[in-house]
């Protein structure tokens, strides 16, 4: 069993490591990377890649740990005692499971996706050191231990909005998703557009390449820009000679929109431009 | 097995612990890499390195661990490891010396120079007059003297006279990854906050939810309220540069610390003296300056101003139009620091000066007088004033 990129995604030899070692050793792999370097598509696609099933845990701002374990809900239980409904004598019927009880009841392995860790409160990784260390939690209001039936595989990304703690990357695994380089990235355009004219490609990534070359933006265009606003290009039938006169100092490539996002960094290329007329 | 180089990635300041080896070691076993050095350069990363930032020393000491069975890439191995140039040696050279080693050629020479030994040497070196290093008499390196020197990674400038800096951390912005020491400051930026009650509601109101149950005959009858969250602004203003240098660690935690406290913190740079312009990126000061009118207007007077500078000036900067050291200011330093004053009345300034050597300069005391005695050193005893006075108006310091 091992991972070795799929045709949609395409890994480099470092990421597969990284993968198949995390899955040898049943040990979390922590990813990091730019954004839109495909942190959490890895986790889909080494799901797909190895037949299992995902189970994904989005972490939000308010995501606390407890909510990946399980959830009672004592409100409704107060209220079906009102309403004299039988259900209430079995608590177990208010205890709502989470992710992780759902990725640990499973009979089969499956591939648990934790998205964003560092969204939630600096204490939340710490709160699940045990549970992913030892993979099996005690559930108070049942009176016993939840613990996996074959210990899933572990994914989780983070953005570094905040840093993780030290006891909790010792658990884990830690792979640093980087920019890919010229031929990789011609390799994942491939996969998404095969039938896209070789020069056309090039041509649009020396663009790209040059625009990320700018001093000072503040959001590089990443892979997933890329791959948007060469659909664009398509779309709006933009030939490779019209993107072999763009040069930055003087004029914008088609669409920029979509490759940076935010005011300041357009900003930023119209002061060149003018700097450049001078 | 490989236990040399755990110890060397350990000593040389690589947060690797032993639990991390151990599965480094069980990873091995697994069989996971076979027999290609590149596999197991990222089999060992991936399990013993848990952060980027430590990536570029991890690829260094790697190469330097693994040399001759295989060359990781040899333009890691031409940066120059921090490592040599650390502040180890710090050497005095007599009068005479200093006189000889003048002017061992211009600054073209000395770049060419430089590169050529890059290119020569390849083990760290201190002393002597010819490696880079640190100490010694060769032009190149930090902590040496001489008076045509290229500064290579030293904390500051030691004569002030290096004739170009090549320093990256030099105009680092303040880094708020330091986490060292920082918990006690948070605890204590802890005690500024605003608890306002917005959004989803989500606590269970047990009062509220008592008092209609009952109105309600014993049925059932819930009311819930958002939760409380701490809504305080705050908008920091940061000298750096200059006399600041000496500060700057101490500068990085508080910065740090309020970057994780606060979630609306907005931060500007200045040098020595507000004056009409400011600046978000130290990197790009001179490209991305921001008048501070703008800044003034951009942020309501709910903003809580915390100022961090060692006010330490000539007074003309404060008194006198064209007195700052770095532009022409059509206006004085105290008009701009009045109209601070006046648009946000919930203003401190930290000061990380310790107490005892204010009196010894003139300007601390002035901008001192200036802030209404408001102007609390940066310990963690004022910082906890200071947290009071942008809460209280009526405190002032007190030294104790």
């Amino acid at each position: 069993m091992k991972f070795e990129g799929t045709e949609s995604y395409i890994s480099t030899r470092d990421l597969n490591l990284a993968v198949n070692a995390s899955i040898t050793l049943q040990r979390p792999l922590l990813i990091k990377g730019e954004p839109g370097t495909g942190k959490t598509m890895l986790a889909f696609e080494v799901a797909e890649a190895l037949g299992k099933e995902l189970i994904t845990w989005h972490v939000k701002s308010t995501t606390t740990a407890q909510q990946g374990l399980y959830e009672y809900d004592a409100v409704s239980r107060l209220r079906d005692s009102q309403l004299g409904d039988e259900m209430v004598n079995d608590i177990s019927h208010y205890i709502k499971k989470g992710k992780l009880w759902q990725a640990f009841e499973s009979d089969e392995q499956v591939v648990l996706l934790i998205d964003e860790i560092d969204k939630a409160d600096i204490e939340f990784p710490n709160d699940l050191l045990l549970e992913l260390d030892r993979m099996e939690f005690y559930c108070y209001e049942l009176r016993k231990t939840v613990s996996a039936n074959i210990r899933p595989i572990v994914i989780i990304t983070s953005n570094n909005e905040k840093e993780l703690p030290d006891a909790f990357l010792r658990r884990c695994f830690f792979h640093y998703i980087s920019f890919p380089d010229r031929e990789t990235l011609k390799a994942i355009v491939k996969v998404h557009y095969p039938d896209l004219e070789d020069k056309l490609i090039e041509n649009a990534m020396t663009v790209f390449y040059d625009l990320r070359e700018v001093d000072g933006l503040k959001k590089k265009p990443s892979t997933s820009e890329l791959i948007d606003w060469l659909k664009l290009l398509m779309v709006g039938k933009i030939t490779e000679s019209e993107l072999e006169e763009v040069d930055l100092s003087e004029n914008l490539p088609p669409f920029t929109g979509a490759l940076l996002k935010n005011e300041q960094d357009q900003e930023l290329l119209r002061r060149i431009r003018q700097r450049f007329r001078r | 097995m490989f236990l040399d180089f755990f110890l060397l990635l350990k000593n040389d300041g690589l947060p690797v612990t032993i639990k991390e080896y151990l599965t480094f070691l069980e990873a091995l076993d697994e069989g996971i890499v076979e027999y290609s050095v590149d596999d197991f350069y990222y089999l060992s990363r991936s399990c013993l390195i848990k952060h980027e930032h430590h990536f570029d020393r991890y690829d260094l000491l790697f190469g330097y661990y693994f040399e001759g069975i295989e060359k990781i890439n040899t333009e890691d191995f031409m940066k120059i490891p921090e490592d040599w140039l650390r502040k180890s040696f710090v050497n005095a050279l007599t009068e005479e010396e200093k006189e000889m080693i003048k002017g061992m050629g211009g600054l073209d020479k000395l770049m060419e120079r430089l590169k050529e030994l890059m290119e020569e040497q390849k083990k760290r070196h201190q002393g002597g007059n010819k490696w880079i290093g640190t100490g010694g008499t060769s032009p190149f390196g930090a902590y040496g003297y001489n008076p045509e020197g290229i500064r290579i990674g030293q904390d500051e400038s030691r004569h002030r006279r290096a004739v170009k800096v090549w320093d990256k951390r030099e105009f680092r912005d303040l880094d708020d990854d330091v986490e060292l020491q920082t918990r006690n400051m948070k605890m204590a930026l802890r005690r500024l906050r605003i608890l306002t009650r917005e959004g989803v509601q989500e606590e269970l109101d047990l009062d509220k939810t008592i008092e209609k149950t009952s109105k309600n005959a014993g049925l059932l009858e819930l009311e819930m309220v958002p939760s409380k969250k701490n809504n305080v602004k705050v908008l920091l203003l940061l000298d750096i540069g200059g006399s600041m240098d000496d500060h700057i660690e101490l500068c990085s935690r508080l910065f740090s610390a309020a970057k994780y406290e606060f979630k609306h913190l907005e931060h500007y740079y200045f040098h020595n003296c507000l004056y009409e312009f400011v600046w978000r990126n130290n990197r790009r000061r001179w490209q991305e300056a921001i008048p501070t009118l703008e800044v003034f207007n951009t942020y309501n007077s709910d903003y809580k101003v915390i100022v961090v500078g060692d006010a330490s000036m000539s007074p003309y900067e404060l008194l006198y139009q064209n007195g700052s050291v770095e532009h022409n200011n059509d206006e004085a330093g105290f008009v701009w620091l009045e109209r601070l004053k006046n648009r946000y009345p919930d203003i401190v300034w930290l000061n990380p000066v310790p107490v005892p050597q204010w009196r010894y300069t003139e300007s601390i005391g002035m901008v001192r007088e200036f802030m209404d005695d408001r102007m609390f050193p940066l310990t963690l005893s004022g910082l906890k004033q200071a947290i009071k006075a942008l809460k209280d108006k009526k405190v002032k310091f007190e030294k104790h």
